[in-house]
């Protein structure tokens, strides 16, 4: 069955808009297309029922990790009444699913999963037409469970009924979904859809696809960003056997028909770059942040308290990948990202050709955590395929994975506050420096407040990080709110309560602190307990940690952490998103930091660049709210924001030292 | 520079024709296609490599491929028995231990390694015993579960 058809935006239907994110650092670096494209409104689009029953959903959405394949399934299962195991997802292949803006900002949740749920409702409606109308009975009279509709002697598995054929009908704007009280699927954990291809080592990811007749691709970096090609060499390159050297202005690359034979092409090569000098290096980022701000506050305000984000890297596991086929003048690239419709423009406007002779097809990636938006790989396989007439594979190794993509912002943010006596605050005033705009309006009810981000020179390329930057705006708004506390000498929990009226932030800091134990804490030596809170794309949570200080060494001992995000659709996933944001979190909080210096990274590999492991792992309980009388949101990044500060404000706790920079052990002691 | 022809992988004699030198990951995902067993750093930090040689986890990108000739190789591909998964893959699956997945392989045959050692290991153990590990997303307290589950039904297969 042909699916081309459906990128002709069609009448009537569902308008799905990703809400405009007004944060400069979002998807990285530009790269971004900011089409809001019409969901179609034709239900073959989203779903297609074979004469076996077999029912196939299609979404723009991609499995990065988070589930939504799972999830996803839940809400066809759901609102279909069909079983689980007859539904198969076709997620993120450009030639057959509806358009998707890209599967980053907690999006997924309260936007796909609606749609989804609209459309199995509409097909289960019209499999009861059609079975009225086939035996002459009332609609009433039907009943569809499992698959199968029934009325009195009638039965039909769905494929009987419609045989196959597309579902030719306009999803209405008002189908009726079932209220989330009454799931049997949906709110429910069930096991992940695919789990034995992923265990038995048969899920082909990105970095897995191989074509017929593929050659791999190296490609020749500068020594440092911003260096310029002066002269290249290819000489010795050129002749090693089956070697085609490639150059397209300041793009260098080689192919060959192994891996060990394009390795030793890229080595050979002899090219002469001319280095430029660097803005700014790792140690003094905070002042060049500062110096090259917009919009800066007059000088001669009040005094501001600051503190220092490092850029950090998302690290994930499996490095960007892509295969480039090309067939005259189509494109197909197979490729790890989260914004496939995203990397189909960027290949359709760089080669100049129309979006639709460009098919992108995301197998599945090992995870993104918001650095797999631009298509890096995809370029490059492309650029090197259209040169040598073969397909072509670009699998990135870690050290360019951790030099060529992208960071999350690094960043400076000043917090100041007039607190009354009785500890409420009468005045606020925050700023952030680069990082960003997320999470930059503080929860907390706030007579007069001045909240203002800064657009400034980065001398590194940024771009989206789970949560944007409100893990850097909660670190510095809840370190503050922790030190306000103490100045008040105010319990750091009665603080918040005091400052906070929105009853479900209010809901999650009672929540966390009561599974925590809040009130019954101990003092001991080197022991410390902190708290911190926040809200971020339509979630709520609260943290506390329990940390250990032990001659300088920061052992966190427990994490509690409580997470409202309306409706739960299936609660296991949703503590792997808790617990998962918690583990990255504490890396973020304690030791990640990307070295840099004159145009270069330091640390571009995982013998220099610390991510959490097993033994970094404190106790983790998660407490999820599920609130059935609201709409549901996303947990892809909210769960990371409250964890740097609640680290953080327990140190205090612990030692009496404060500390505003992140990472706060960057070479492991804190001493 | 002497060249590999052979080599015994998941119980069968693979013809292969690979330099001494090449990383032993290498040779099974580019030249026999077994695309279990992932990369994650090239230089054994993170255990996305591993494999079984002669039943010890071994980290695939800093082994030669010269390394593991004339010894038994276990990819993630030769773990289960055709249709029956090993306890360690089960007790994966119903422990929900991985999200993305990319570190599975690695982590699974590690547990298997880790449990043929040490078959009731305590959750410090485990910890110990696995730390080689990463998984970026998180997923290690599931890992432990997950592991704790097979070494309670007798680990091995």
């Amino acid at each position: 069955m042909r699916r081309r058809d459906f990128f002709a935006v069609l009448g009537g239907g569902i308008l799905v808009f990703i809400a405009d994110d007004s944060d400069a650092q979002e998807s990285g670096g530009g790269a971004r297309r900011g089409q809001n494209q019409q969901a179609p409104g034709e239900l073959s689009a989203w779903l297609h029922i074979d004469e076996t029953g077999r029912v196939t959903c299609y979404t723009g959405k991609v499995e990065v990790g988070q589930n939504a394949r799972t999830s996803l399934t839940q809400a066809v299962a759901e609102e279909l009444h069909a079983p689980v195991a007859s539904i198969s997802m076709v997620m993120g292949d450009t030639a057959a699913t509806p358009f998707d803006m890209g599967t980053f900002g907690s999006q997924t949740t309260p936007r796909m999963w609606p749609q989804i749920r609209k459309a199995a409702a509409a097909a289960r409606e019209m499999l009861v037409d059609l079975a009225a109308q086939q035996w002459s009975v009332d609609r009433a009279a039907i009943h569809v469970v499992d698959g199968r509709l029934t009325a009195g002697t009638h039965s039909a598995g769905f494929g009987e009924l419609t045989k196959g054929q597309k579902l030719t009908r306009t999803i209405p704007s008002t189908v009726e979904l079932l209220p989330a009280a009454q799931w049997t699927v949906a709110g429910k954990s069930i096991q992940k859809v695919g789990a034995r291809d992923v265990v038995t080592g048969a899920h082909r990811y990105a970095f897995d696809v191989k074509r017929p007749g593929m050659l791999y691709g190296k490609v020749l970096y500068p020594p440092s960003f911003g260096a310029t090609l002066q002269s290249l060499d290819s000489g010795a390159a050129d002749m090693l056997p089956g070697v085609t050297v490639v150059r397209d202005g300041d793009f260098v690359g080689v192919t060959a028909s192994d891996p060990v034979t394009a390795e030793k092409a890229l080595a050979a090569l002899k090219p002469v770059w001319e280095q430029k000098p660097a803005e700014a290096s790792a140690r003094d980022v905070y002042a060049h942040f500062k110096r090259t701000a917009e919009n800066r506050p007059p000088a001669g305000g009040p005094k501001l308290t600051a503190y220092n984000v490092a850029y950090i890297a998302h690290v994930p596991l499996e490095p960007r990948a892509a295969v480039a086929e090309w067939e005259g003048n189509k494109l197909t690239v197979w490729t790890g990202t989260q914004r496939p419709f995203g990397v189909r423009s960027e290949l359709s406007t760089l080669f100049r050709i129309a979006e639709d002779q460009v098919r992108v097809v995301m197998p599945d990636t090992g995870s993104g955590y918001g650095g797999k938006h631009t298509g890096d790989a995809a370029v490059e396989a492309a650029k090197l395929a259209k040169a040598v007439g073969k397909p072509v594979k670009r699998n990135w190794t870690r050290e360019e994975e951790m030099t060529w993509a992208y960071f999350r912002p690094g960043g400076v943010i000043e917090a100041g506050a007039k607190v009354e006596p009785d500890g409420v605050i009468s005045e606020w005033e925050f700023h952030n420096y680069n990082s960003g705009g997320s999470g930059l309006q503080s929860p907390y009810s706030l007579e007069k407040k001045t909240e203002q981000f800064h657009n400034a020179k980065s001398p590194l390329r940024q771009g989206s990080y789970r949560g944007l930057a409100a893990t850097a705006n909660h670190f510095a708004r809840e370190s503050y709110m922790d030190e306000l506390a103490a100045a008040s000498k105010l319990d750091p929990l009665e603080f918040r309560l005091k400052n906070a009226k929105d009853e479900r932030l209010r809901g999650v800091l009672v929540a966390a602190a009561e599974k925590f134990g809040w009130k019954d804490r101990k003092k001991t030596a080197g022991r410390g307990y902190g708290i911190a809170a926040g809200f971020e794309k339509g979630g709520y949570v609260a943290t506390c940690t329990e940390v250990a200080v032990t001659n300088g060494m920061v052992k966190v001992v427990r994490v509690v952490e409580a997470f409202e995000c309306g409706a739960v659709v299936n609660p296991e996933h949703l503590r792997n998103q808790v617990e998962g944001a918690v583990a990255m979190g504490i890396g973020g909080a304690l030791f990640e930091a990307i070295d840099f210096a004159d145009n270069k990274i330091g640390n571009a590999r995982l013998s220099r660049y610390r991510v959490p492991r097993f033994s970094d792992m404190p106790v983790i309980e998660s407490v999820l709210l599920d609130r059935k009388d609201l709409p549901s949101a996303g947990a892809g990044e909210t769960p990371i924001v409250g964890i740097a500060p609640a680290i953080g404000n327990a140190i205090f706790d612990a030692i009496g030292k404060r500390i505003r920079s992140l990472p706060m052990a960057p070479r492991g002691s804190i001493a | 520079m002497p060249r590999i022809t052979e080599l015994d992988v998941n119980g069968s004699k693979r013809r292969v024709d690979a330099d001494a030198e090449r990383p032993l990951l290498s040779v099974l995902r580019d030249d026999l296609d077994l695309t279990g067993t992932k990369y994650g750093c090239g230089e054994g930090q993170c255990a996305a490599c591993t494999v079984l040689i002669d039943g010890v986890p071994t980290r695939a990108c800093i082994t030669r491929v010269g390394a593991a000739a004339g010894k038994k190789v276990v990819t993630i591909e030769g773990l289960a028995a055709g249709d029956k998964l090993h306890p360690v893959q089960e007790a994966f699956i119903e422990a929900d231990a991985f999200q993305c997945g990319w570190c599975t392989p690695g982590m699974i045959l590690g547990a298997v390694g880790l449990l043929s050692k040490n078959p009731h290991p305590s959750a410090a153990e485990i910890v110990n015993g696995m730390n080689g590990h990463i998984c970026r997303c998180g997923a290690y307290p599931k890992v432990v579960a997950a592991i704790e589950a097979a070494s309670k039904k007798g680990g091995r297969a």
